[in-house]
């Protein structure tokens, strides 16, 4: 088992409107920023321990359909990390 | 009739709706949710609150309590099933209603009353009641229902509106729209109408003491309808 960080991004559909984002544009409007569009999601990071790569993928998107994201009104987006610190962390939860 | 009224972490009117259905009749019991077992019960109720403090979506957590896969059983074997506010939030984040309740447009905590226009006869909690218009206190950040135009499309279809905001006419108008919920919808029901949400709270206008007494009728509808056989919905 290998030690992984892995990194959601939960963000809402582009057919879901954003009340949030659009009141943060408002707000750097305010300041002078030529702002466009601003959306806003939420950014979830995991660490855990798996046996490579790609299961670790495969857990981190499993996290993402059962609880992380709502199908409904988000998608999301996974980016997995192999860390060494965490390989430490999990040998000494095993000893 | 045994009513469930389940409870979670951060629930906050299992007792107000305890109150409620002791009013109309009927012999409520709070269960905690972890070990909630609904047989034996004829009707479940969903309460309203910030339960897990809303953390990653109101009432995503919630839906992935064990009480889920009992409602699921419940509502598949029929069972009427009624979730208010966060109650409603987590019967949509379990997948038994259709659509999302996302934050209101504009932002705002909406504490108010609103009238609403009852849609549809055929749900045990709106039995006898439809075209009426009856006002009900709302209390929440995040009540606009959302769905995509599939859904919503079948929603309207299936006649799964149960209950619309509207002016005290009856009209569906932006301005008698609290929180910019798609088509005005302040409550659905699922495909056979034994599962209905709502983002109102009927069990906090129940007494004339309380400013109303109109959500007394929902609860009356439930009772009522124990022996009443659901017919299916009216699907084209």
């Amino acid at each position: 088992m290998s030690g992984y960080l892995a990194t959601i991004r939960v963000r809402p559909k582009a057919e879901v409107r954003d009340p949030q984002g659009e009141a943060v544009a408002g707000a750097l409007r305010s300041l002078g920023m030529d702002v466009a569009d601003v959306r806003m999601g939420k950014e979830i990071v995991v660490r855990f321990a798996a046996s490579d790569e790609s299961a670790a993928r495969a857990a981190a998107n499993k996290m993402g359909d059962e609880l992380l994201a709502n199908p409904v009104i988000e998608e999301f987006a996974v980016q997995v990390v192999q860390v060494v610190q965490v390989v430490q962390v999990v040998q000494e939860a095993a000893e | 009739m045994r009513v469930a009224v389940l409870r979670f972490p951060g629930t906050w009117s299992e007792n107000d709706f305890a109150h409620a259905l002791s009013l109309v009749g009927a012999e409520p019991e709070i269960l905690w949710h972890a070990d909630a077992d609904l047989r034996g019960y004829d009707a479940a109720i969903v309460p309203g609150g910030f339960t897990y403090g809303d953390y990653l979506r109101a009432g995503a957590i919630a839906a992935i309590s064990p009480a889920a896969a009992e409602l699921r059983r419940a509502a598949a074997e029929g069972m009427p099933i009624l979730g208010s506010c966060n109650g409603f939030q987590i019967l949509c984040e379990i997948g038994l209603l259709p659509g999302a309740l996302v934050r209101n447009r504009h932002l705002e905590f909406r504490c108010d009353w609103v009238h609403l226009r009852i849609e549809r006869e055929r749900t045990p909690f709106s039995a006898g009641l439809r075209g009426e218009i009856v006002r009900m206190p709302i209390a929440h950040g995040e009540g606009c229902w959302v769905a995509d135009e599939l859904t919503l499309a079948r929603v309207e279809a299936n006649g799964q509106v149960v209950f619309r905001y509207t002016d005290a006419r009856g009209a569906a108008t932006p301005g008698s729209n609290p929180n910019g919920s798609t088509a005005n919808i302040a409550g659905v029901a699922n495909e056979a109408g034994n599962v209905v949400g709502l983002m109102p709270h009927p069990e906090r206008c129940s007494e004339e003491l309380l400013g109303g007494t109109d959500g007394r009728r929902v609860l009356e509808a439930l009772t009522a309808s124990r022996h009443i056989v659901m017919a299916p919905a009216s699907v084209q």
